[in-house]
């Protein structure tokens, strides 16, 4: 029975295989010499001194950031206020609807989320004059629409795991609605409420179809930036772009983990100490 | 200890009364008010008011004002010219089905992939399942162009994996030695790209079932005979068909409407659904006819999904503890 399973292991490593050649591939030829992306041509670093000093790269590459920093906070916000009326309100007027109104975004092709945005906004313009021209405003927008949805499922999975007995023992001992959601609730979900905010922030930095859609002339974001330089095809500034990017993911995921990994053996630490000190 | 709580607490629940302003106002009756009234503006402004618009666009004609539509002045006030064109061009038709194919067959090499990956996790050591995990969302965490850009550089004509493939394919047939192998703008490329994005989106939902099955199950079965893949097939199989629907679902669903992964790197001769609905809005300024086709898309959806729902619903069912 403790027979190494040979088979799955191999699946396994074809799995990460398939996961990572391409990635590396791409990072290594990040080094090349040869204007030619796919074709060796010696070792150099002359694209990551192109990279910084296209200005047009580092100018998307802020915007994006600032898009994403501002509808991240927003989209977290409103989540977890969704979050909370969901799994803290089993009754309300028009609960169904409005839990429609959560989960729809989520399965939504982004085309015609994007689509329908675009829509309303041109519509919106010519109706009462707002928004006069589309850009930060519009894809900012478009972005806490869309990612707000996803911190509302990751609130409220872990608002539905929580012990909902402390919530009622602080309202027993006289804390009011406020005080309770603000000692209580919050401090216990905010492990969840900032992954939310991760998700949310990544998912508003990666998003191509819905900007392209909402962005007027101007306002280009790094992914749509890249996304034009893409269909031109391969270019190995691209590549430099890339392995910096890939590697600033993987430093703060691996960080992320070790701190996670930390928490837990320190949590598991403590309720072992507890369990002694009881005895 | 229990004195010094009294103590502490006796101004504090006095002070709420006397304490006016913004946070009296919310503990008297504002704060579920606030919590639910707040986002559901926001969706229904920003979510629902789009979706409706395009609703109704779909019943609209085309025009060449600006906005470039309009509705019917008469009775019964829908134009029915779109749907019915929906049916009649084939390019319609064939952009669902070439999408219908492309989803199913990447979904199906999902799985093949996933499964047995979802099922190598479980059976490693709990140290490297947390790094293994890690190495599985990482992809998910850098951009999703990048990777389809990996592959653009992958695929081309001069790279090394296809002067690796030719030297192969050559070596199996000399008769027809060929220079390259064209992968980039074919429909294999789609399906290889989406498969290569969306594979987490299968291994994840399918380890998080297969963890939670019990592995003396298996033992019971090794002990009354049963070959290992024996056991695979009548006792892991049947109870990870919940996680084998969600995975396949949750990379269906998404794969279906892809507009980036077809017009990087597929054809233009036959292009997806999602390409046919950008194309009728921008290009061919047909608000109407993209409304329609999104509106068919979204009702070809709907089975996918509830079928989802009902899926998750009795995973947690299942998952919450029996009285």
């Amino acid at each position: 029975m403790n027979r190494k399973p040979v088979f799955l292991y191999s699946c396994l490593c074809f799995g990460f295989a398939f996961f990572y050649v391409p990635i590396l591939s791409m990072i290594f030829f990040s080094f090349n010499k040869s204007r030619l992306a796919t074709v060796w041509g010696g070792f150099s670093i002359e694209w990551y001194g192109k990279l910084f000093a296209n200005a047009q790269i580092l100018k998307a590459a802020l915007l994006s950031l600032e898009i994403a920093l501002l509808s991240a906070t927003l989209a977290t916000i409103l989540g977890t206020m969704a979050g909370l009326a969901l799994s803290r309100f089993r009754r309300f007027r028009g609960r169904t609807l409005f839990s429609g109104f959560v989960t729809a975004p989520l399965i939504m092709p982004e085309v015609i989320t994007g689509i329908s945005m675009l829509m309303m906004f041109i519509l919106m313009a010519e109706w009462i004059g707002w928004p006069g021209s589309r850009g930060f405003t519009t894809i900012t927008l478009a972005h806490i629409t869309f990612s707000m949805t996803y911190v509302t499922t990751v609130v409220q999975s872990r608002l539905s795991s929580m012990d909902v007995s402390i919530e009622e023992a602080a309202m027993d001992l006289g804390s009011r609605p406020w005080q309770v959601l603000k000692d209580i609730t919050l401090p216990v979900i905010s492990p969840a409420i900032l992954s939310g905010w991760l998700l949310a922030f990544t998912i508003s930095l990666d998003d191509v179809v819905i900007s392209s859609f909402v962005s007027g002339p101007g306002t280009t974001t790094l992914p749509i930036l890249i996304w034009s330089k893409v269909k031109l095809g391969v270019t190995p500034d691209i590549n430099a772009l890339a392995a910096i990017i890939v590697t600033v993911v993987a430093v703060c995921v691996a960080i992320a983990g070790v701190v996670m990994y930390r928490q837990e053996q320190r949590r598991e630490r403590d309720v072992q100490m507890a369990l002694r000190a009881n005895n | 200890m229990a004195s010094a709580d009294t103590v502490s607490e006796a101004p504090d629940t006095a002070e709420p009364a006397r304490r006016g302003g913004l946070s009296a106002w919310f503990n008297r009756n504002g704060w579920k008010q606030t919590v639910i009234a707040v986002p559901f503006t926001w969706l229904f402004l920003f979510f629902f008011i789009p979706f409706v618009i395009v609703i109704a666009m779909s019943i609209a004609v085309r025009t060449e004002t600006s906005p470039p539509f309009s509705f019917v002045g008469e009775f019964p006030f829908v134009n029915t010219a779109n749907t019915l064109r929906l049916f009649e061009d084939s390019l319609y038709i064939r952009a669902f089905l070439t999408s219908i194919w492309n989803a199913s067959i990447a979904t199906f090499l999902c799985l093949l992939i996933g499964y047995p990956m979802a099922l190598g996790l479980t059976r490693v050591s709990k140290g490297w399942r947390n790094i293994l995990l890690m190495l599985v969302v990482l992809p998910f965490w850098t951009s999703f162009l990048l990777r389809i850009y990996a592959w653009i550089g992958l695929m081309g004509a001069n790279s090394w994996l296809n002067r690796l493939l030719t030297g192969i394919y050559n070596l199996v047939s000399p008769d027809a030695p060929l220079h390259h192998i064209q992968m980039m703008n074919t429909n294999f490329a789609v399906i290889l790209v989406t498969v290569y994005c969306y594979l987490p989106f299968m291994v994840l939902p399918l380890y998080a079932n297969l963890e939670k099955l019990d592995l003396t199950l298996n033992e019971a079965a090794m002990d009354l005979g049963s070959k290992p893949f024996q056991v695979f097939l009548d006792v892991t199989l049947p109870l990870s068909i919940p996680g084998i629907i969600a995975g396949g679902l949750l990379v269906f669903i998404p794969a279906s409407g892809e507009l980036v992964i077809p017009i990087l790197v597929g054809t233009a001769s036959d292009p997806m659904i999602g390409r046919v609905i950008s194309d009728e809005f921008a290009s061919a300024r047909d608000w109407p006819m993209a409304a329609t086709v999104a509106v068919a898309l979204l009702v070809l959806l709907v089975g996918p999904t509830m079928l989802y729902n009902h899926f998750e619903a009795r995973a947690q069912a299942a998952a919450e503890p029996k009285p």
